[in-house]
C-alpha cells in the first residue's frame, strides 16, 4: 500500500499534469524561496524615524493599546510603576531574562519583580519587543528565555518595551530583521505579532476587550 | 468521520430559517457591521486593490507548484524538529490526530478555531476515543455547548442573540451562583474567560488550524483576536496543526501580502490582534511552549480540484467576506447550507468536497448579483463557478424533472427563433390581455414558486424582441 504522502503528492501531480521533476518548475520554486521578494508594500510606513514612531503610536492607540515614551532605558521602570499605579493595578511584575530588562533598575521602584514564564497566576508582565511594524501599530515578540511566550497571553495586563530604533515601517522590514538575527529560513519557535489587547466580537458582533489574552496592552517606547 | 451534511435539504432548511425570528434578528448584525467595516478598512489602504491582485497571483503560483512547495515545507518543518503527516481524507486525519493524542496520554484536548477540524468532524473523533475536546474560541465554545455547527466561517455563533447565550451558560455552568447577572455581553465574556482559562491550563494537547503554512521556514501561522489559539498551542505538551494542503504560501513576504487583505476583508480590522508564527516545538533553552509539534496536512478532495474549473476555489483564505455580502446568506444564515462551509464560498466548495449529488442545491442558492466576487480578496470568480456546478448538476441529471422539462421546452424554442418569436408573442399577448385589468397576477399556473410570495407583474402585451425591432435596435 502506498503512503498517504505519496498518494497526495501523486494526485496533485496528476491533476497538474506534471511529474515533479521538471527543471523549470523546480528552478521557479527554488528561486522564489531564495529571493523572498517583497510584493506590494504600503506607502504609509515609508517614513523617517520620527514620523514612523508617530504612525506606530496612532495605529496602536487606534486598536486600544496605550502608549508612553520613555526618554531612555533607565526611565522605563518608573514609567511602568506609574502605569500600574494610575490604573489601580497591583505593584507586581513578571518578566523573562531579557538583558535589556535585567539592566534596568527595578529596585528604584516599589514593584515586586519576579522572573520566568507564567503559570497563569501573574496579573502583570513586561516583555521586550523584538520589533514593531508602524503600518498597523503591531508589536513583534520572539519566544525564548528572554521573553517567554506565556507572558504575552496569560497575564491580565501586558506591558511591552519597544526601542524606537526597532520600529519598522512594514512587515517586510520585520522579516528582513528576523533573517538578519536568526538566519535565512530559520525562525524562533514563536514569533508573536500583537496588535492591541485581546478582544472578541462573537456575541452579537459587539467588540469586547479581554477575551482570553490580556485585557490591557501598554507599550513603552524607549527613545535612545 | 466527516460532519454529516444536510445540504440536500437546502430548500426546507431555507424555509425554516426564514421563519426563525431569533435567527432573523441575529442576521441583522451581519447585514450592517461586516459590510461597513470592510468598506472602511479597504478604503483606508490605497494599495488594497493591488494587494488583492498580489494575493491572487501568490495563490495561483503556489497552486501551480503545490507538490514542490509541500515538499519544501515538509523539509523545513522536519528540520525545526516538527513532524508532518499527510491525510488523504477526513477519516485518516482524525485517526492521525487521535493517535497523537493517545500517544501523549491525553485526557483533555483544547482546540483553536479551525474550519478544517469541522470539515473532518474532529471533535466527535476525539470524544469517541474517550478524550474531552474543548473549543476555546468564544463563538465556537458557545455553539459546542449547544451541539451546533458554526453558521459562519469567522463568526461561528453569529446566528445567536445574547439571551440565548445566557440561557446556555446558565444551563451548563451550574457550579456558578444561580442569581448572577449575565445581562450584558461583557459578563458573558468574563464568565467564558474564567471557565476556559481552567481548560487551557488543564489541556494535554492543543489543536489549532492554520491560516498559512510557510514553505520557506516550515512555519504555521494562525490569526486570532481572542488569544485562544495562542493559549491552546503554547500551554499543552503537544501542539497539533490541522491544515489543508492549499494553505501553503512560499515565503514570509507572500504571507504578509495576504495578511494585509485577510483581516480587512474579514472583520474590517487592519490587522487581527494576534498573528502567530509557529516553527517546531520548544527549543532546548525555551522556558515554555509545546514539547511536540505536529502538522496534519489534509487533502480530502482538494488535489482533485487542481486543473479543473474549480481550481480557483483553492485560493480561498476563509475570510468570510463573500457570505457577509451575500443576500442569500443574509436571508437564511449559515445553517441552511447544511454542511461546514456556508455562503457563496460554501456553495462552490461543498459540492467539490461532498459531491454534487449531496451539495448540488447550494450553487442554485444565488441571485448571481456578483457582490461575493467583487469583495473576494483573492478574486475568486464565485458566480462563474456556481454556474459551472449548475451545468454539472444538469449534465448528471440531478436537477428536478420539472426544471429539466422546462429547460428542455425552452431549448426547443430557443433553437427555432421564428417559432420562439411566434410563441412568445402569443403568450405575452395573452398574458397582457388577461392581466390588463389589475396589472398583475396573484396566481399563475406553473409559477407558484413566484406567486405564492408576491404578485407577477402582467406583461405589457409585446415581447422585448418585437419592441427592440420596432425601435430599429436603438436603445432610445
Amino acid at each position: 500500500m502506498t503512503s498517504a504522502r505519496d498518494d497526495v503528492l501523486s494526485n496533485i501531480r496528476r491533476s497538474l499534469g506534471v511529474t515533479g521533476h521538471e527543471a523549470p518548475r523546480i528552478a521557479a520554486v527554488d528561486e522564489r524561496l531564495a529571493r523572498a521578494a517583497p510584493g506590494v508594500v504600503p506607502a504609509r510606513g515609508q517614513l523617517d524615524p520620527a514620523a514612523r514612531l508617530a504612525l506606530f503610536r496612532a495605529q496602536a492607540e487606534a486598536v486600544q493599546a496605550s502608549l508612553a515614551v520613555a526618554a531612555s532605558a533607565k526611565d522605563v521602570p518608573a514609567e511602568i510603576a506609574r502605569y500600574l499605579r494610575d490604573n489601580n493595578l497591583p505593584a507586581t511584575l513578571r518578566m523573562g531574562a531579557d538583558p535589556r530588562l535585567a539592566a534596568m533598575d527595578w529596585g528604584a521602584t516599589t514593584l515586586a519583580v519576579t522572573r520566568g514564564p507564567s503559570a497563569g497566576d501573574d496579573l502583570n508582565a513586561v516583555s521586550h519587543a523584538f520589533a514593531g511594524a508602524a503600518e498597523t501599530g503591531t508589536l513583534v515578540l520572539v519566544s525564548g528565555t528572554d521573553n517567554p511566550t506565556t507572558l504575552n497571553f496569560l497575564p491580565d495586563n501586558h506591558i511591552v518595551v519597544l526601542r524606537a530604533a526597532d520600529i519598522d515601517g512594514d512587515y517586510e522590514s520585520v522579516w528582513t530583521r528576523l533573517r538578519a538575527t536568526f538566519g535565512k529560513g530559520l525562525m524562533p519557535r514563536a514569533v508573536n505579532m500583537i496588535t492591541g489587547p485581546s478582544r472578541s466580537g462573537d456575541i452579537e458582533q459587539k467588540l469586547l476587550l479581554g477575551a482570553h489574552g490580556p485585557r490591557r496592552l501598554h507599550i513603552v517606547i524607549v527613545g535612545d | 468521520m466527516s460532519a454529516l451534511p444536510t445540504s440536500e435539504n437546502f430548500k426546507a432548511n431555507a424555509h425554516a430559517a426564514l421563519g426563525d425570528a431569533q435567527l432573523q434578528k441575529a442576521l441583522g448584525h451581519v447585514r450592517v457591521n461586516f459590510i461597513e467595516r470592510r468598506a472602511s478598512a479597504a478604503a483606508g489602504l490605497p494599495e488594497f486593490e493591488a494587494l488583492r491582485d498580489s494575493a491572487r497571483d501568490i495563490k495561483n503560483h503556489t497552486l501551480a507548484h503545490l507538490d514542490l512547495y509541500l515538499e519544501a515545507y515538509e523539509k523545513n518543518v522536519t528540520a525545526s524538529g516538527g513532524r508532518v503527516h499527510f491525510a488523504r481524507d477526513a477519516k485518516e486525519a482524525c485517526a492521525l490526530i487521535v493517535d497523537i493524542c493517545k500517544a501523549e496520554g491525553a485526557r483533555n484536548v483544547t482546540k483553536g478555531k479551525s474550519m478544517v477540524s469541522e470539515e473532518i468532524g474532529l471533535n466527535a473523533a476525539i470524544e469517541a476515543a474517550g478524550m474531552a475536546a474543548v473549543e476555546t474560541d468564544l463563538g465556537e465554545y458557545i455553539i459546542q455547548l449547544r451541539g451546533e455547527a458554526p453558521s459562519h466561517i469567522i463568526a461561528p455563533a453569529v446566528h445567536l442573540n445574547k439571551e440565548q447565550v445566557e440561557a446556555d451558560f446558565r444551563r451548563v455552568h451550574t457550579a456558578l451562583p444561580e442569581g448572577r447577572n449575565l445581562d450584558a455581553p461583557e459578563s458573558l465574556l468574563a464568565e467564558a474567560r474564567g471557565i476556559l482559562r481552567e481548560k487551557f491550563l488543564d489541556a494535554d494537547v492543543g489543536v489549532t488550524g492554520a491560516n498559512f503554512l510557510v514553505a520557506e521556514t516550515g512555519t504555521s501561522i494562525i490569526v486570532t483576536n481572542e488569544g485562544n489559539g495562542d493559549l491552546t498551542q503554547t500551554l499543552p505538551r503537544a501542539h497539533i496543526v490541522i491544515a489543508s494542503i492549499e494553505k501553503i504560501v512560499p515565503t514570509l513576504e507572500d504571507a504578509s501580502q495576504i495578511l494585509r487583505v485577510l483581516a480587512r476583508s474579514a472583520t474590517g480590522q487592519d490587522m487581527s490582534v494576534y498573528t502567530t508564527l509557529s516553527t517546531g516545538p520548544r527549543r532546548a533553552s525555551d522556558p515554555d511552549g509545546p514539547r511536540a509539534y505536529h502538522v496534519v496536512l489534509l487533502d480530502n478532495g482538494r488535489s482533485a480540484m487542481l486543473g479543473t474549473e474549480f481550481e480557483d476555489m483553492l485560493r480561498c483564505i476563509r475570510c468570510g467576506a463573500c457570505m457577509n455580502h451575500c443576500p442569500v446568506y443574509h436571508a437564511v444564515g449559515g445553517h441552511a447550507y447544511g454542511w461546514v462551509y456556508p455562503g457563496p464560498m460554501g456553495a462552490v466548495l461543498t459540492p467539490s468536497l461532498i459531491g454534487v449529488d449531496k451539495g448540488g442545491h447550494l450553487p442554485n442558492a444565488s441571485t448571481f448579483c456578483g457582490r461575493c466576487e467583487s469583495v473576494c480578496p483573492v478574486r475568486i470568480p464565485l458566480p462563474k463557478m456556481m454556474r459551472h456546478w449548475r451545468e454539472r448538476e444538469f449534465e448528471r441529471h440531478l436537477s428536478p424533472a420539472s426544471v429539466r422539462y422546462g429547460i428542455g421546452v425552452w431549448a426547443f424554442f430557443a433553437k427555432r427563433p421564428a417559432l420562439y418569436r411566434l410563441a412568445a408573442g402569443i403568450a405575452m399577448g395573452a398574458l397582457g390581455l388577461l392581466g390588463s385589468a389589475r396589472g398583475r397576477f396573484r396566481k399563475l399556473p406553473l409559477a407558484g414558486g413566484w406567486t405564492d410570495h408576491r404578485d407577477m407583474p402582467a406583461p405589457q402585451g409585446r415581447t422585448f424582441q418585437s419592441q427592440w425591432k420596432a425601435k430599429g435596435g436603438r436603445t432610445r
